[in-house]
């Protein structure tokens, strides 16, 4: 893509109209991106064209406009297929996020295949997305979880993985980039290894997505699940990539509309992949959006977002140790723009309120990840998430706000 | 500093805060309650000892926001001693105040030392910080022996 070119942030701000306010006066600075992203110009106006000029409802009629949606919906398929380079649009299975393409392989492969005694292997830095629908195929299979500990930086300890791995393990599920602790794992080396032990490996691609350039071929994982909205694409869209040698073989998730090839009382047949598991009307004209939203990060181009927000990581970590009080949660060496912190008997809500009155939205709590609260033994922290819009600005306003918090508290 | 920040960051709140009142264990307790708030990780413990329906001791232990901490605090040093009736009716009255219910001037003045969540209000996403340990309390006292959750 296009490396030569300098990477312009505030450019890229222009695109997002939202950034344009101010909160409680101020001039809002989003930093809360791995919650949420906001939406480009483009991925709006592809919203409301669809309501516009073509809405209607797709793979179902004969005439122009449903025509012209189902066309846009299957083009975002194949956008999203070069996109993280899958070998087939059969591949590629839209959903309402991450969390629901994790169920499924849960649901869908899990029920299938595990067995009581098999086990299920993740870590100790997954989302509750990644951790709850493995409990529930637990309870109904009687399989067993397993839990790969993480080192004091938060990095995996990818020893202790090896050793927990066995003939016994049927399923790796792995966050790609940790939301929390920023932690990106080493999934193509770890999907090896699985294979290796006869599983299969489902990659948390939610907080990674956004920030490098994912080719699941590369990877060789199973299944990759990713939402639409932290990929500046809208709310209720989200893939779930599979393998095909693996969806074909896998019974459908959801019954409905859309998923069957012929239904009669006696005997249903499922529809061909990738439909059998998108039961019912889909988020139309999200997914369409969606693919304006791929193809706006591919105009800016993953490898330039990539260093971009390593270097605006660098400065957000150096303006930040220019105070003692700070303490970084999450220091991996592989690690992207995410810096969570706790300061000393300062409650990281009462630090998010006093950044909201500064009109700097920053994510504070257990960020759905009480197990890694649990693992550094603090109830709660605060988080700065970066996205392709920051600036260093944003971060000297953010560490501005930090001052204020301990002045109110000293 | 600003107005908004005072506004909810008053300095009884901050005090309670950094040196909080009755925060210890009371072993056997006669009603005890636990209380969550999964938004922010806020956790409280609220131990009574009530003999012949009058609050003889109330004491918290916990993790929580400096809103929660210090309103926790407050509520130990002003439902000690008070009647259990006493107690549900302090408990009503904060209530409203924090979520914005209307009161009369009578009502505010018998709120006491309690005013200082008023400010509370404006911040829709922290009313729960306050309440918390108060929706505790109301459940030791009921004697409820399901967990209290904000949520
Ligand atoms: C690492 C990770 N996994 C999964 C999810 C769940 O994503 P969603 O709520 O869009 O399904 C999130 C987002 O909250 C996340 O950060």
């Amino acid at each position: 893509m296009n490396n030569k070119t300098k990477y312009d942030a505030i450019k890229i701000r222009e695109d997002f109209p939202v950034l344009f306010q101010e909160v409680n006066g101020k001039p809002l600075v989003y930093l809360d991106n791995a919650a949420t992203t906001q939406k480009p110009l483009s991925v709006i106006r592809k919203i409301s064209e669809y309501y516009e000029k073509y809405n209607s409802n797709i793979h179902r009629g004969v005439h122009f406009l449903s025509q012209k949606a189902t066309a846009e919906y299957e083009n975002s398929r194949e956008i999203v297929r070069r996109f993280i380079n899958a070998k087939s649009t059969k591949e590629i299975i839209f959903l309402r996020g991450t969390t629901e393409g994790i169920n499924l392989v849960a649901n869908s492969f899990g029920k299938s295949n595990l067995k009581a005694g098999d086990e299920i292997l993740i870590s100790h830095m997954e989302h509750h997305s990644n951790i709850v629908p493995w409990q529930l195929l637990c309870e109904v299979t009687g399989a067993v979880l397993k839990v790969i500990p993480i080192s004091d930086n938060g990095e995996l300890d990818f020893d202790a993985y090896k050793n927990l791995l066995s003939e016994r393990t049927k399923i790796v599920g792995i966050v790609h980039q940790s939301n929390t602790l920023g932690t990106e794992n080493p999934v193509k080396a770890m999907a090896k290894l699985a294979h290796d032990a006869g599983a299969i490996i489902v990659v948390d691609g939610a907080q990674s997505i956004q920030h490098f350039a994912v080719d699941v071929q590369d990877l060789d994982c199973d299944f990759y699940a990713f939402s639409g909205h932290k990929l500046y694409g809208p709310t209720g869209t989200g893939v779930l990539f599979g393998k095909e040698s693996l969806l074909s073989t896998m019974p459908p998730f959801q019954g409905g509309g859309d998923m069957i090839a012929s239904v009669t009382f006696e005997k249903t047949i499922y529809n061909s992949l990738p439909y059998k598991f998108e039961a019912g009307t889909p988020n139309i004209e999200g997914v369409i959006a969606l693919g304006a939203a791929i193809e706006y990060i591919e105009g800016i181009g993953l490898d330039n977002i990539y260093s971009y927000e390593k270097e605006l990581y660098s400065y957000t970590a150096e303006k930040m140790s220019e105070y003692p009080e700070i303490k970084l949660i999450g220091s991996a060496p592989k690690k992207g723009g995410v810096f969570s912190f706790v300061i000393d008997n300062i409650h990281p809500h009462d630090i998010g309120t006093i950044f909201d009155l500064e009109g700097v939205a920053i994510r504070t709590g257990h960020l759905c990840t009480q197990p890694v609260m649990k693992r550094f033994n603090i109830p709660a922290v605060s988080r700065v998430s970066l996205g392709i819009y920051n600036t260093k600005e944003d971060i000297d306003r953010a560490a501005a706000v930090v001052k204020k918090v301990l002045e109110v508290f000293a | 500093m600003d107005n908004p920040l005072r506004e909810i960051y008053q300095q009884v709140i901050l005090d309670h805060n950094k040196s909080p009142q009755n925060f210890r264990v009371i072993e056997n307790p006669t009603n005890y309650s636990e209380g969550f708030n999964p938004l922010c990780g806020d956790h409280i413990h609220i131990y009574m000892n009530i003999v012949d329906g009058k609050v003889e001791d109330i004491s918290f232990q916990g993790n929580g926001c400096a809103i929660s901490k210090s309103s926790a605090s407050i509520m130990t040093t002003i439902i000690k001693g008070k009647s259990r009736e006493d107690a549900e009716k302090y408990f009503q009255k904060f209530h409203d105040m924090v979520t914005g219910v209307e009161t009369t001037p009578e009502e505010e003045e018998s709120l006491g030392k309690l005013l200082v969540f008023q400010g509370v209000r404006e911040f829709p996403a922290r009313v729960k910080c306050a309440s918390l340990a108060w929706h505790t309390m109301h459940s030791a006292i009921e004697g409820k022996e399901t967990t209290i959750s904000t949520e």
